[in-house]
């Protein structure tokens, strides 16, 4: 408990926090291994959908961390914090990705050498897509991302002691070498964990769609964790409305750019109307698999679109805690619908299994056990950023 | 000073940003309504220093983006699948995903001009075209490094000795009084500008016409008439065998136009079932089809009186007994196919068309081998019309 001249007081989060999680990760870890005894072959599937799932917040909370140095934002710096928690389960992607690495056979046709050689397009593609140099390439993104979320984070940190701003000069200019290189390996995890299960599938949109979702969904974890934090008072108080109403904005923006990028895909296969790019979406337009796409373009757009179009409702503390929820699930939905039906690929009728949704409470789990521990040791506001003032003054 | 003049407002300048919201917060307390603020720059957090409401602007761009998409969906639809629809890329008509773009690009256009006309109009009071505050020393110290604050006469509490202590009061380095402008008549309509225009508009117009067509006999603008085109049956070296004109691609089917399965056999296993009911529409274009393309050979009544005088085989009466007993589907199969020396009609006409032809040779045979009842039916039926 100690207070400084920003106005801060520390308050530790209760326990209660990372017991939940504690429990969510071992029940969904348990099951999670139930799963992989029950159908090893479903299992890889439904675990590599929670474990992009929890990708995309991670990556997506160090890019915001990365886009408030670069922009020279001010507004968001009393919550940069939280992201960079949430980005505080980047290391753990590591250990995740392991079990995945061992369903490469049940993940991904490529790997089979009795397919690739019956497919002349595969065999172009082969120089690329090949077992070997996919785990090179997966090991080398993390480990890419890894030194920037330590490098960044820690010079974060060092601050609150220290004030010293020469710390944010160091941090604006990884933040911009940092977003290029994320742009590109996000585009690079896209193409290898999403695009290379339909393998011979190809669609150059593809990673600026996965990434929409990626930034979309860690805002609305930040919205939804800086409102539940404000209202307990464990963030500062400065922070009112007029914040609020720039992450709803930031939100809504990013709701009309997955719409905007995700028609935009559809748009151009539908027209030019080549088999060897119709059939990923023929397939997802083929039985129920139909109705979830509906409910994707009406969940995903139109839902947070009309109900974050209004002032009132981006200042709506009520609507926008439900609104950020509503898209860490749908989020969820759109990572499903973009990895499942590859796993069936028409060949029998899909149904759920309980297996599918297993996975998720194991990653939110650690997220929550993660936030909590970090926000123990460390303090939930900046206090040493010298932007930190002008964050707090922040009018319309 | 400037006395007799009508006075617009007061209004006081300020050196600080803090100054000016600090001003503002105090004239909104102090109960003016209507009073603004100028700055070089919009200041952060002046909205609620001077206890405005949100815009309603917003509401405006609402309706119009909700009405340009509206608008445009329906045209688009209305244009290319309802008034004149043409198969684009084998796209289905009403192509949705083909119309998203366009209403789109629609709605942000609607919306982005009403945002500006409509603030333009509310706020500048169009046609107004200037406000008594332009064009004097205080809007000049606004547009550079000065803050201002003017109070409206036309506010209900305002006193100019106690407005311009009160702005005093604020701290304001300078009060100045804005007056109304003398009311300026426009020049823009006297006859002697308007014939000026018309001279020049006229004289403009022949001079072009002159120089180019006359002088140096280059037309204005690319005549449609003179595109490079092949016309229908010319000739063209870009092909192997010199015509101009394509055949279309082996298998090409028209759309709604199912291929015929027994054709090129001059006797097939089976027939088709007239799918039609011969409504008085269908035999009107069986009439037209029959008419055009069956009566030169076989006569207007079927009766095989041709029109072309030997120059070319005359059809036979289709009034005979044997035709007669044909089932519908053998007459349409002879109209598709050809027989003997009689063409296929399958390009001519459309399956739909041909079936309509193959109802309308019923009637004429009924017509030609009319029974007692149908006399008496007809006899009827002009009976009553007589009464009627």
């Amino acid at each position: 408990m100690s207070k400084n001249e920003t106005g801060y007081t520390k308050k530790n989060l209760p326990d209660k926090i990372a017991k939940i999680g504690g429990i969510l990760f071992a029940v969904g870890l348990l099951l999670g291994i139930a799963g992989f005894l029950a159908d090893t072959y479903r299992a890889s599937f439904a675990y590599l959908v929670s474990f992009i799932f929890f990708l995309s917040i991670t990556i997506g909370s160090l890019f915001l961390v990365a886009l408030e140095y670069a922009a020279g934002a001010d507004w968001s710096t009393p919550f940069r914090r939280i992201s960079e928690f949430f980005a505080a389960s980047l290391p753990l992607l590591i250990i995740f990705v392991i079990p995945l690495f061992f369903n490469t056979g049940n993940l991904f046709r490529w790997s089979h050498a009795d397919y690739i050689n019956s497919d002349q397009m595969l065999q172009a593609k082969s120089a690329y897509l090949n077992t070997p140099f996919f785990v090179v390439r997966v090991i080398g993104i993390l480990l890419l991302w890894l030194v920037f979320y330590y490098v960044i984070t820690k010079n974060s940190r060092k601050q609150d002691s220290t004030g010293d701003q020469t710390l944010t000069k160091k941090n604006i200019r990884l933040s911009v070498i940092f977003i290029p290189l994320f742009a590109i390996t996000v585009t690079l995890t896209a193409v290898d964990w999403v695009m290379s299960l339909e393998s011979r599938w190809f669609s150059t949109m593809f990673g600026v769609y996965l990434f929409s979702g990626i930034v979309w969904v860690a805002l609305a974890v930040l919205t939804y964790t800086a409102i539940k934090l404000r209202e307990n008072g464990y963030l500062h108080s400065a922070i009112k409305e007029d914040h609020y109403y720039s992450l709803g904005t930031l939100l809504f923006a990013f709701t009309a750019f997955w719409g905007y990028i995700a028609f935009s895909q559809y748009m151009l296969i539908w027209y030019g109307n080549l088999p060897e790019e119709t059939f990923w979406f023929m397939q997802r337009w083929s039985g129920g698999w139909k109705i979830i796409s509906i409910l994707l373009i009406v969940t995903h757009f139109i839902v947070p679109f009309f109900s974050l179009l209004s002032y009132e409702a981006k200042t709506n503390i009520k609507r926008l805690k439900f609104i950020s929820l509503w898209v860490i699930a749908i989020h969820f939905l759109d990572v499903y619908w973009l990895i499942m039906p590859s796993m069936t690929r028409n060949d029998h009728a899909y149904t759920f299994s309980w297996i599918d949704f297993v996975y998720p409470l194991i990653f939110i789990g650690l997220l929550m056990v993660v936030f909590s521990k970090m926000a123990q040791k460390y303090n939930l506001v900046p206090i040493g950023d010298p932007k930190l003032q002008r964050g707090l003054n922040f009018h319309l | 000073m400037d006395k007799g003049k009508k006075l617009h407002s007061v209004a006081a300048l300020f050196n600080k940003p803090d100054e000016i919201i600090d001003a503002a917060k105090k004239t909104n307390a102090a109960g003016y309504k209507k009073y603004d603020v100028n700055t070089p720059y919009p200041v952060h957090g002046m909205d609620s220093a001077m206890g405005m409401g949100q815009s309603k602007v917003g509401f405006v761009t609402l309706f119009f983006g909700l009405f340009g998409a509206t608008f445009i969906f329906l045209f688009m639809w209305w244009s290319t699948a309802s008034s004149y629809s043409i198969v684009v890329g084998g796209k289905p008509f009403l192509s949705t995903p083909a119309f998203i773009p366009i209403t789109f690009e629609t709605t942000v256009l609607f919306a982005a001009i009403s945002t500006v006309v409509g603030m333009i109009a509310v706020f500048f009071k169009l046609p107004a075209n200037s406000h008594p505050i332009h064009d004097t020393d205080y809007m000049k110290a606004v547009s550079g490094d000065k803050y201002g604050l003017v109070i409206e006469a036309e506010d209900e509490k305002f006193n100019k000795a106690e407005v311009t202590e009160f702005l005093k009061g604020l701290g304001a380095y300078k009060v100045e009084n804005i007056y109304y402008p003398e009311f300026e008549k426009f020049r823009l309509f006297e006859p002697k500008f308007l014939l000026f225009l018309v001279v020049i508009a006229v004289g403009t117009c022949g001079m072009t016409y002159v120089t180019l067509n006359k002088l140096m006999y280059v037309t204005p603008f690319g005549w449609m008439e003179f595109q490079s085109k092949l016309t229908a049956q010319e000739g063209s070296d870009m092909w192997a065998n010199g015509e101009g004109m394509r055949p279309p691609v082996e298998g090409t089917v028209a759309r709604d136009d199912m291929p015929y399965p027994f054709m090129g056999q001059p006797t097939p296993p089976e027939v088709l079932s007239n799918p039609t009911l011969p409504t008085k529409k269908l035999l009107k274009l069986g009439q037209k089809k029959f008419l055009t393309f069956c009566s030169p050979c076989h006569g207007n009544l079927a009766d095989g009186n041709s029109r072309l005088r030997g120059q070319f085989p005359a059809g036979p009466t289709l009034h005979s007994a044997k035709i007669i007993n044909y089932p519908d589907g053998k007459i349409y199969h002879i109209i598709t196919n050809g027989q003997n020396a009689m063409p296929s009609y399958s390009r001519q006409t459309t399956n739909k068309e041909r079936w309509a032809i193959v109802d309308y040779i019923r009637v004429l045979q009924r017509a030609q081998n009319a029974k007692e009842s149908d006399l008496q039916a007809i006899n009827k039926e002009s009976v009553s019309n007589v009464q009627k």
